[in-house]
């Protein structure tokens, strides 16, 4: 997607009919932080996959600082995934990911809700029980109607334009109902029904399975209504969880205190070991990078990994490197290749791109192996269950098989070659070496590509997403990239592969993958409720997609990311593809 | 100041051997300058500005130094005052004031000496004043350097000065501004700066250059006055010989950094024996004579001063210099005083130029 | 705006006072023109450039916004009015105030409402006073060391223009001129702060009013490195117009006054040399006041400057509109008092 940063919008609409049990059956595989392996040991990765310096000291402040700004304190407003991270910290969902270090956090459980969604016989209907005991900062108690009312309000999107739409598009909604503000006191029992205070029942347009997912969002973080300010609600949400707002600064700073109404035995997962947070915004990166290194900051909390000139240091000394991770995000950066721009419509002119282009190129375009990512080999990464261990253009030392491209480009006619204008966005350093390298590699083959560069916002909606503009302007290839909302092959392909998603107006992800068959068996996988087949089934449209020669998988991205130097219960977790910012104590 | 130098021509060897060519200096000059050189290092070379300079100055007299633009005028009198920039200038010679010779003194002991004992006037009084400061505050600090006295007392002491060389009402204008002076009155203002400190010797470098007529007379006069009242050694310099023969009793004429003709006033110009001297002459406006008639410029132009004719520096421009012969371009003439007091630097002989002056200059003037 | 050379004169109390006035007015309207400007490079241009109202108002949405979110933002905007409408909506709220929709309240953005930033969902005015100390802090500190600093080498170069002294200085200030401030600030944060800790980390800052000790000790650091730069530039600006100075007529009649060299060079040299310092002064202060952008941004400093930039990198328009405004109100402030400080100066100027 567009912005690394951001999490991608689940498209709902296309969700279709997806039977219920599905995801909540395949919880309760692997366990929870308790038996998850410790290490005490500074070295590379030592929080990745593993807890580095277990610890359950309280107090100490952790600073985090920011290099923009997130897009919402408010949990109702905000589709980042390091903000989802973090708002754990003040806010709390029927649902959470366990915290735990590597395929742990792939497991559910009940946060405010006493455990997981209790799907209708289609999984139309979804019902939560909530714990007690459960209280806001201010003592009050949180009840279902203030989880119903969080998500009400933040389907005023004139007020909260940044919160992602599943609820909207999911529930079932009463005619023209336009939110908690302007449609104020209209019941919206069709969409969530609140018996009691510790029942809500959520009324789903089509069967979904993922629902729980989506309850792990801040969107349906409960927010009491008598407090709700609006707009201004994110200058201090109202907390259900361990912190709670202290200062808040905009544009520059915020301090979160313990919340003396957050009751931990309603709570296993969150440790809650530092007294307070702080959070820094709109702090120059490099200096962030230092700070760190120095031991004056603890967190860069957007998790997207040090600068390239960090990272040369980090690398070349080993005392930062023992200080550094390097986990592996369920993010793809790719290169799409359009089926409808001569010659392309051949099958083996495409595959002479595949067998041609070098791949330790494509690496280090994207800064290499550690701030780029793995050599991917097909489209699912490796963190999503169902993704295949095949490598279906192999060549020596991943450097490209020319001999192959050129028997690929007689096979289709070509021998000497074509001409193509690569598309990446102008923004993007790495796209642009990218274009390069394939410039560069291409040309072995007599390939003739020319590099095009695009401004980043118009990019899908104008230009490389734009279908009758792709083929008009030969775009044969076009750099591309996308991150899983969560970490099954749903979450990752639907929005990639799924032909139906091509917008001829403009403004899709997927630019290149046109495949019957592939939709089809989408739709047969949103159906699987079968964990294992239903995998497998994602495992068969990733290999169609790459028999078929429509995406060029680049790297699974890959983020070197610095702990702070007296951080203790340091991990990533997998869901969020950087530190748990839950667990974190000081030393 | 007819008694001065011209008349006095004692010698001691030390001063004989200089091209100067005056001995030992009458005991009331004031001031004496023997066998000045004033050198100027430059990317082209050596700039000799002034090249063998000697005159005296007693007390209560004028000297006028004329010359040509270029003659090394500016550079004798920024010497003695030391003005010259450090670093830029060698100079070799001797400057004696009131006894203390300053070339080669201490920077600071020439500082301690100028505005106190030897004061300047010069040519441009709107670019010579601090244009950001009051008239009254420049007199102020020129009087407060020497004089430790309080600011009233300096002040009252500027409106007095200011007054006394003719600036009416000036308790009020003590505090205008340059810009708001006219220009003979900034010229009035910089005199009354000059005499602050009451010096014994005033250097008015062309005092009168930039003033229109009847100023340049009313200022005359004032120098005049005040030379009177204060009974200082002048020095007058100007381009002008009109403008010093009024005024100097003895005068200095300069051509190419030297001294070619120095005698009395009266001597000059009723007699003058240099064959530059006589262009001079020849080229000055008088009221008594038809303004129509004759105008004669000296022909040619000065040397350059980086190379300067190994003879008499006024030889490609002389009109007589083929009746001397191969002297006038070889060598250098000697500064002599053939009559008693009335010193030149030529080869013609004493006969000749009589002969010349009786029969072709002095009908013509 | 008249430079601060062309001017008109005024001489006694009331025409001064005519003239301040009419200097006033002729800021306002350029003000009010510049606002102008700003708006049509950021509101019209891409309406030419074939923008619509929707494609403005997808910045201030999420990336995943529906169609209607969208629609939404753009009617909330405003951007489906005619442009003057929308200019005149924005011009008539710094006097009047505006009001907006909070969701759960209305909320009143009292004059002068420079707009609202619907990316933040704060009004633009309260964020600029508030960003507005620590560039004020910031400037204030910078320019009083490199004005002494500045000044200081470049006096003294001139003075013995030629020396070790002056050849080093020169170097030194031709590097700091070159040496952009991201790298020395970078760099001295590296060593002064992470290294040896002698100074505060980035974006450290205290308050002048909460702890003037702590305040200083923390913009030391930005203090130093900004003004290291224009000290450079300062020191050669001095250099050069002692040098012209020292050769005016007017300091050989100081000189000739016996005034020591110091007062020469400082009382009539420094003096005559100050019009242009001064002038450029006020000018690089002004244009610092409306935000000292890479010094914020390398030391994290959320000043006016950091503001800009983040307003510019989020193209949130409203923040983009006002803050520029407020450094052009700057500009155009300081251009006047650099002309009335002309006038103190040079009493030509104030009483020809
Ligand atoms: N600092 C200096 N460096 C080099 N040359 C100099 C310097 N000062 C004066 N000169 C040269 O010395 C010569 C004499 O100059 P000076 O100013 O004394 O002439 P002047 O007789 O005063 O002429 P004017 O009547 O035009 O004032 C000129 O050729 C001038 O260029
Ligand atoms: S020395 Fe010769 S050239 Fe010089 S003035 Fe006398 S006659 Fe003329
Ligand atoms: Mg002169």
């Amino acid at each position: 997607m567009s912005n690394p940063r951001k999490k991608r919008l689940l498209a709902v609409t296309a969700a279709a009919a997806v039977t219920a049990l599905g995801l909540a059956a395949c919880s309760g595989s692997s366990g929870g932080s308790n038996n998850a392996a410790t290490t005490t040991t500074a070295a590379f990765d030592a929080a990745n996959g593993k807890i580095f310096n277990p610890s359950d000291k309280k107090g100490g402040t952790i600073t985090m600082a920011d290099e923009g700004e997130p897009d919402s304190t408010d949990p109702g407003d905000s589709y980042y995934g390091y903000t989802w991270d973090l708002m754990r910290l003040y806010g709390r969902g029927l649902v959470m990911f366990d915290v735990a270090p590597g395929d742990g956090s792939s497991k559910l459980s009940g946060d405010l809700a006493d455990g997981l969604g209790k799907p209708s016989e289609n999984a139309k209907t979804w019902t939560y029980k909530l714990k007690s005991g459960l209280k806001f900062e201010d003592g009050t108690a949180i009840t279902s109607k203030d989880i119903k009312y969080a998500i009400t309000r933040t389907l005023d999107k004139d007020i909260f334009p940044d919160a992602p739409t599943y609820f909207d598009d999911l529930l079932a909604w009463p005619a023209d109902y336009k939110g908690a503000y302007k449609s104020k006191g209209v019941d919206v029992k069709s969409a969530i029904d609140t018996p009691d205070d510790s029942t809500i029942i959520f009324h789903l347009k089509n069967s979904f399975s993922g629902f729980d997912y989506l309850m792990t969002t801040s969107q349906a973080y409960p927010v009491p209504e008598a407090k709700d300010t609006g707009a201004k609600y994110k200058e201090h949400p109202i907390s259900s969880g361990p912190y709670m707002f202290a200062t808040y600064e905009a544009g520059k700073k915020f301090t979160l205190k313990r919340n003396p109404n957050w009751d931990a035995a309603t709570d296993p997962q969150r440790k809650a070991l530092p007294d307070g947070y702080e959070y820094s915004m709109n702090v120059n990166q490099d200096d962030i990078d230092n700070r760190i290194i120095a031991g004056d900051l603890d967190i860069h909390v957007t998790g997207t990994g040090v600068t390239p000139a960090t990272q040369g240091k980090v690398l070349s000394d080993p005392n930062l490197k023992a200080r550094a991770d390097n986990p592996t995000l369920a993010r793809l950066w790719y290169t799409s290749i359009p089926t409808t721009v001569a010659p392309l419509d051949n099958k083996d002119c495409r595959m002479a791109i595949m067998y041609a282009m070098d791949r330790t190129a494509y690496q280090t375009a994207y800064g290499g192996a550690f701030a780029g990512g793995a050599i991917a080999t097909s489209l699912m990464p490796p963190l999503i269950p169902g993704s295949l261990k095949k490598d279906f253009y192999p060549s020596q030392d991943n450097k490209g098989d020319l001999t192959k491209a050129k028997e690929a480009l007689t096979k289709c006619g070509k021998p000497d070659g074509f001409e193509i204008t690569m598309a990446f966005r102008n923004e993007r350093p790495k796209e642009k070496a990218l274009a390069e390298a394939f410039q560069q590699q291409l040309a072995k083959v007599g390939i003739k590509v020319t590099p095009k560069g695009f401004a980043k916002k118009d990019y899908f909606s104008t230009y490389a997403g734009n279908p009758p503009y792709v083929k008009a302007n030969n775009i044969g290839l076009a750099a591309n990239g996308w991150g899983a909302d969560w970490n099954d092959g749903y979450g990752f392909l639907a929005q990639i592969v799924d032909s139906r998603v091509i917008r001829e107006t403009g403004g899709s992800s997927n630019i290149s993958v046109r495949m019957p068959e592939v939709d089809k068996l989408i739709d047969q996988a949103a159906v699987e409720t079968d964990n294992a087949k239903r995998e497998a089934l994602y495992g068969q449209i990733d290999t169609l997609v790459m028999d078929n020669a429509v995406i060029y998988p680049g790297v699974w991205a890959k983020a070197l990311l610095v702990r702070g130097k007296t951080l203790t219960n340091v991990f990533v977790n997998q869901a969020y593809g950087m530190y748990d910012y839950t667990s974190l104590g000081k030393q | 100041m007819s008694p001065a130098a011209p008349g006095t021509t004692t010698g001691s060897t030390a001063y004989e051997t200089g091209i100067g060519g005056l001995g030992e200096p009458p005991a009331n000059a004031y001031l004496s300058v023997r066998d000045l050189r004033v050198h100027f290092p430059t990317d082209d070379g050596i700039v000799k500005s002034v090249d063998g300079l000697s005159f005296d100055l007693a007390r209560g007299k004028t000297l006028g130094i004329v010359g040509e633009s270029g003659s090394g005028k500016s550079v004798t009198s920024l010497s003695i005052m030391g003005l010259h920039k450090p670093g830029t200038v060698r100079m070799q010679g001797s400057i004696r004031l009131d006894g203390q010779e300053l070339v080669g003194a201490p920077a600071e002991t020439v500082r301690g000496l100028r505005g106190k004992k030897m004061a300047m006037i010069f040519q441009d009084p709107l670019s010579a004043m601090h244009p950001f400061y009051t008239v009254g505050d420049q007199i102020i600090e020129a009087y407060q350097v020497h004089n430790k006295v309080p600011k009233k007392a300096a002040r009252a002491h500027a409106i007095d000065l200011l007054g006394r060389v003719g600036i009416p009402q000036p308790n009020k204008r003590v505090d205008d501004y340059p810009h708001q002076f006219s220009g003979g009155m900034r010229q009035r203002a910089m005199i009354a700066m000059a005499l602050s400190c009451d010096p014994d010797l005033l250097i008015a470098d062309e005092p009168t250059t930039a003033l229109d007529v009847t100023v340049q007379a009313q200022i005359l006069d004032l120098i005049r006055d005040l030379q009177r009242d204060f009974d200082a050694a002048v020095i007058i310099i100007t381009h002008d010989l009109g403008v010093v023969a009024e005024l100097a009793d003895d005068i200095l004429v300069m051509y190419a950094g030297r001294s070619v003709e120095y005698a009395s006033a009266h001597g000059v110009f009723n007699e003058p024996q240099h064959p530059y001297t006589w262009g001079l002459m020849a080229s000055m406006p008088r009221l008594d004579r038809d303004p129509a008639d004759r105008l004669m410029p000296i022909k040619g132009t000065p040397p350059s001063l980086i190379s300067v004719p190994p003879g008499c520096p006024f030889s490609p421009r002389c009109a007589y210099a083929a009746r001397v012969g191969a002297a006038c371009v070889t060598e250098r003439p000697a500064f002599h005083a053939p009559t008693s007091a009335h010193y030149l630097a030529c080869h013609l002989d004493d006969g000749e130029r009589m002969q010349i002056w009786s029969d072709e200059i002095e009908p013509n003037l | 705006m008249a430079g601060p050379v062309s001017r008109g004169r005024p001489p006694d109390a009331l025409p001064v006072l005519t003239y301040v006035i009419r200097r006033l007015i002729a800021a306002a309207m350029l003000l009010i023109v510049v606002s102008m400007i700003v708006f049509t490079i950021f509101y019209v241009f891409p309406r030419w450039a074939g923008a619509t109202p929707e494609t403005l108002a997808t910045r201030y949405v999420g990336r995943t916004a529906t169609a209607e979110t969208v629609h939404l933002a753009a009617q909330r905007l405003g951007f489906y009015d005619p442009i003057w409408v929308q200019y005149w909506n924005w011009f008539k709220a710094i006097f009047v105030g505006s009001t907006y929709d909070m969701g759960t309240s209305i909320e009143h953005c009292p004059a002068p409402c420079l707009g609202y930033s619907f990316q933040s969902k704060t009004p633009v005015w309260p964020d600029l006073l508030d960003r507005a100390p620590v560039t004020f802090s910031l400037a204030a500190g910078a320019s009083i060391i490199w004005l002494l600093f500045g000044v200081t080498v470049g006096v003294v170069s001139a003075v013995r223009k030629g020396s070790l002294f002056d050849r080093a200085a020169m170097t030194v200030a031709l590097a700091g001129i070159s040496l952009p401030i991201y790298f020395t600030g970078l760099v001295s944060l590296a060593v002064f702060s992470y290294a040896l800790g002698w100074t505060a980390p980035g974006g450290s800052y205290t308050p002048l009013t909460t702890n003037p000790a702590q305040w200083a000790y923390s913009l030391l650091l930005p203090w130093i490195t900004l003004s290291f730069l224009f000290s450079a530039t300062y020191a050669r600006f001095t250099r050069a117009g002692m040098l012209e100075t020292m050769n005016e007529d007017y300091i050989r009649t100081a000189r000739a006054k016996g005034l020591p060299s110091r007062t020469v060079t400082l009382k009539h040299g420094l003096r005559g040399a100050l019009t242009p310092i001064v002038t450029v002064f006020g000018l690089d202060l002004g244009l610092l006041l409306g935000g000292a952008v890479l010094t914020e941004k390398t030391f994290s400093l959320n000043g006016l400057g950091k503001y800009t930039v983040d307003a510019i990198g989020n193209q949130d328009l409203p923040r983009i509109l006002g803050v520029t405004l407020l450094a052009a109100f700057f500009i155009v402030f300081s251009n006047l008092v650099v002309d009335l400080l002309y006038a103190v100066i040079d009493p030509r100027v104030r009483t020809a």
